[in-house]
């Protein structure tokens, strides 16, 4: 029976979703939906089944849109989402990411700090002890701001979540969010004279294998790594891969010693896939050993690149994997990233890809 | 869509990419309020969630212009009754 399957597609420009068989050539695409605006993450709620899509609007702010029916109603709030209105409060900007957890919704925001809502993104309340961390008088921006852009709960533990912060690094809450402590050990900051600090890394994507919530992997920007002690220690497996530098990271849902990611040539050349040929690169052992994966993508002139959010997984067996350029293509693995089909293209840059089953 | 309050009742009009957050809200809108501030107050009891929308804590959004009466205003401004009070996106994006 073919596998039908809905893409969420975040771009700078609305979101869109694609509807069609995992095998098929064809999908049926839906959008801008969210009036255009510039949206950062979209995902399924699987409490409640609703689509969600967050990012901002130049003129109207940051807000959550919710769809209870596959994207063709919306609603959107902002209730909560704020750092208060003090004079020397910051101004939220934008939100990078929304992620589920045990029933409640975590949404990480720019300037960096996390909220939580347990009304399915109707109202928020900001997670505070993060925002009164006593390193955060000195957190520093990446080039895309400073943003919270990955959050990680634990599988079965509703008090511990992890989250990635640009250019800050990794922060583990044991306490359901009161207090935080940095887990950065052994991740390289060479944008800064010295020995790593412990804090100031610049973490792209923060991802958690699928054994039992202490495996990390993390795309750096200044390598690739894994944990095996939920972020105490890291071990640098950039070894293998044609460059240190990407964004998207993407694990396995059932095997943790799987996980993809897509090289590009570095921070301060472009920032595209090198030598203009596009891959998708995936470890079978951890991070051992990498292999490369372009057969079914452009091979030449393909200066494109692969933005953090956008790169996603779907639960099938085997796996689906997708990924969207940020010149506007969207390609789909249905054998866990071995070949390559492009699913649509001139779509706006893609911020973010969510897969769901429709059914089966 | 109609004023609840009492003091002088203006028009507000709207964008449309700003109606289209809130579905079934008209682009003119009757509210009632001395200053711009309670005019927004008068119509976020109708459309819960349109502040957010327009202002960012105790200030208008940056990229939003009010007008009232033709003139540019601010949310402390006051209106007369009868005026027309326009609410407009200002160039921006790309």
């Amino acid at each position: 029976m073919a596998e039908r399957c809905a893409l969420l597609i975040g771009t700078r420009k609305g979101a869109f979703v694609l509807e069609g068989d995992r095998q098929g050539s064809t999908w049926d695409v839906r959008g801008p939906l969210c009036e255009g605006w510039p949206i950062h993450d979209m995902i399924l709620d699987p409490a409640t089944g609703a689509i969600l899509a967050a990012g901002g609007s130049p003129w109207y702010g940051a807000s959550v849109w919710r769809s209870d029916d596959l994207g063709a109603s919306w609603t959107q709030s902002s209730e909560g989402l704020t750092y208060g209105d003090a004079d020397s409060a910051p101004r939220l900007e934008t939100i990078w990411t929304l992620t589920p957890a045990h029933g409640a919704l975590y949404a990480g925001v720019e300037p960096a700090g996390l909220f939580r809502s347990e009304d399915g993104g109707a109202t928020w309340r900001h997670v505070e002890g993060l925002t009164n961390h006593p390193t955060r008088p000195h957190w520093q921006p990446g080039n895309g701001g400073l943003c919270l852009h990955s959050i990680v709960p634990h599988p079965t533990d509703t008090d511990r979540v992890w989250v990635g912060i640009s250019a800050v690094g990794t922060f583990e809450t044991r306490d359901g969010g009161s207090t935080w402590e940095t887990r950065n050990a052994g991740v390289r900051a060479d944008f800064v004279p010295g020995p790593p600090p412990e804090f100031g890394q610049c973490v792209h994507k923060l991802v958690m294998a699928a054994d039992g919530g202490e495996h990390l992997y993390q795309q750096n920007h200044c390598g690739v790594y894994r944990s095996t002690d939920g972020g105490r220690q890291w071990q640098e497996i950039t070894a293998g891969l044609p460059s240190q530098f990407g964004f998207p990271m993407a694990a396995h849902p059932r095997d943790p010693q799987t996980v993809w990611t897509v090289p590009l040539n570095g921070d301060d050349t472009g920032r595209y896939v090198p030598d203009g040929s596009a891959a998708v690169w995936r470890t079978h052992d951890g991070g051992d050993s990498w292999i490369r994966a372009g057969d079914g993508l452009p091979q030449r002139d393909a200066y494109v690149g692969v933005l953090r959010e956008a790169m996603a997984v779907d639960r099938l067996d085997p796996v689906g994997v997708y990924f969207g350029t940020s010149t506007g293509q969207l390609y789909g693995s249905d054998d866990e990233g071995r070949s390559w089909r492009l699913i649509a293209d001139q779509l706006p840059s893609i911020w973010s890809v969510e897969a769901m089953v429709l059914d089966r | 869509m109609t004023a609840e309050m009492d003091g002088p009742t203006v028009t507000v009009v709207l964008p449309r990419s700003l109606t289209a957050l809130f579905p079934g809200t008209p682009l003119r809108c009757d509210a009632t309020g001395s200053t711009v501030t309670e005019l927004i107050d008068d119509l976020e009891r109708r459309v819960p969630g349109l502040r957010d929308r327009l202002c960012d804590g105790m200030a208008l959004r940056r990229h939003l212009n009010v007008f009232v009466a033709g003139q540019q205003a601010a949310l402390s401004t006051a209106v007369q009754d009868g005026e027309v009070v326009h609410v407009i996106p200002a160039v921006s994006g790309g």
